[in-house]
């Protein structure tokens, strides 16, 4: 999923750069101080997950999920996935520095639209069952709207459109059953152990207090 | 600190007295570890935004040299670093095949009837050129830093305060993360799991993933009050200072120089052009 240095235009480098600050400054807002331990915590969670191999085929392929992070962290998925962006640029050289705006973007929206979207079904979910239902369907369409947003900025760059987005979503379709899965049983698990993991982000210093 | 950033990058950095004995004895050849964090994260970034700006070959070499003479004297280990300039090139290397038969232009080859042009081989050749110079210059001069460090130099470079604890946390967890994830997975292995293309594999990840999530979750709680108890207010004291020396500015200037003849010939070209 990563765009490296160099294959983009300069207008979509700047665009990604301003929209990722945006993203920045929203989850940051959202990011109370008694929250960053978790935000801190967590998005190294991501940073591990995403280390993680699974087979697929013949060779495997690491996990992004980008889905479960915006379900978990909200708008503060923005700067956790952004600070995993990072390490992995700065010190993997995963990725580049002058196209980080661009990547965290294309990671972090998706991640960020989803979890808003799927969040407030998770938590009223009846059951286990249609929780996972709905984070399995949240893991898959992240990866696909990022798949979209990585076709995108190609083809802003003026890269042949078509091809490059029925490229990269064919290759990564086998990502998305894979991400939804995994997410699912994820979220299955969560809601039936700790289903307070699911507000995180919502809880404010008083009522962690109380509790 | 985490093995894993160590791994990534500062494979040398000063862990031992041993270490550190020799690096004394060869601090004149270490020079780029010396160097203000600050100035070396500025000057790849001002770098990384000119290359990407190049388009004339001769330039682009010109800044992968100079990109491969900061390699050199950083004494990165050797095999790592190609492993890890080898994998960003594993990552473009399916656009760079796909370029030349994407691009329209002048035929150059066909291959099984479709045509390769000249103009998408030369538009690979460019991103291959300006990636492998902005890690090859990433590498000893950002990868180097200890990765809190780094934070404090963002820090003092104004970076948001909250975004810099969140980084913090984050260095300072992935490792504890990826130990308990390893534990895991031994505990998985021991009971006879063997990962396969099944939907059994799929879900046993994931309620690892799950658990992992879960397990972290209760860890900030834990961490949270512990730092509470200890009269954490929000506020974390970053206690590193940076001083600029006479050469860190020295190395400013000549980058800075280097950068900026590289962007005026870059546009007297497309001028004369």
């Amino acid at each position: 999923m990563h765009i490296v240095d160099g294959a983009l235009s300069s207008e979509v480098v700047i665009a990604g750069a301003v929209l990722s600050a945006c993203g920045l400054v929203m989850g940051l807002r959202k990011l109370e101080m008694e929250l960053i331990p978790a935000a801190g915590v967590l998005s190294a969670t991501f940073f591990v997950a995403s280390l993680i191999h699974v087979p697929l085929g013949f060779s495997s392929v690491h996990l992004i999920l980008n889905g479960l992070a915006g379900i978990i962290l909200g708008w503060a998925a923005f700067p956790a996935l952004f600070v995993g962006l990072l390490l992995q640029a700065v010190f993997f050289a995963f990725g580049g520095i002058s196209v980080l705006g661009v990547n965290t973007f294309n990671i972090a929206a998706p991640a960020v639209l989803v979890g808003l979207m799927v969040h407030p079904l998770i938590v009223r979910a009846c059951g286990a069952r249609s929780a996972a239902l709905a984070g399995g369907v949240a893991g898959a369409m992240a990866i696909a709207l990022t798949t979209l947003c990585v076709a995108l900025s190609l083809a802003l760059s003026g890269y042949n459109f078509v091809a490059q987005a029925k490229l990269v979503f064919l290759a990564h379709i086998p990502v998305m059953i894979i991400e939804g899965l995994l997410s699912a049983a994820a979220i299955y698990l969560i809601f039936k152990v700790k289903p307070e993991l699911l507000h995180v982000m919502s809880q404010t210093s008083r009522e962690r207090n109380v509790k | 600190m985490s093995d894993l950033l160590e791994e990534a990058g500062r494979a040398r950095t000063l862990t031992s007295d041993a270490e550190q004995a020799e690096t004394v004895l060869f601090s004149r050849r270490m020079w780029i570890r010396e160097l203000d964090p600050r100035v070396r994260i500025i000057t790849v970034l001002v770098f990384s935004i000119c290359v990407v700006q190049l388009d004339q070959l001769p330039l682009l070499v010109a800044s992968l040299c100079a990109s491969l003479f900061l390699l050199l004297q950083a004494q990165l280990p050797f095999l790592p670093t190609i492993k890890r300039v080898m994998t960003v090139d594993s990552f473009i290397i399916l656009l760079l095949v796909m370029l030349p038969f994407t691009t329209s232009g002048t035929e150059l080859f066909s291959l099984f009837g479709w045509p390769a042009s000249y103009e998408g081989l030369l538009q690979a050749v460019v991103i291959l050129l300006r990636a492998n110079a902005i890690v090859m210059a990433t590498l000893p001069l950002i990868a180097t830093i200890d990765a809190v460090t780094f934070g404090h130099a963002l820090a003092s470079l104004r970076v948001p305060e909250r975004l810099v604890h969140l980084l913090l946390f984050t260095v300072r967890y992935i490792e504890v993360l990826h130990t308990e994830y390893k534990r895991l997975r031994t505990a998985m292995k021991c009971r006879a799991f063997a990962p396969s293309n099944s939907l059994h594999t799929y879900k046993s990840v994931g309620y690892l993933v799950g658990m992992l999530l879960i397990r972290s979750f209760e860890r900030s709680e834990r961490i949270l009050m512990a730092m509470k108890c200890r009269g954490f207010n929000g506020q974390f004291h970053l206690l590193k200072e940076f001083s600029l020396t006479r050469k860190d500015c020295a190395f400013a200037l000549l980058s800075f120089l280097f950068i900026l003849s590289l962007m005026a010939l870059e546009v007297m070209h497309v001028g004369a052009a």
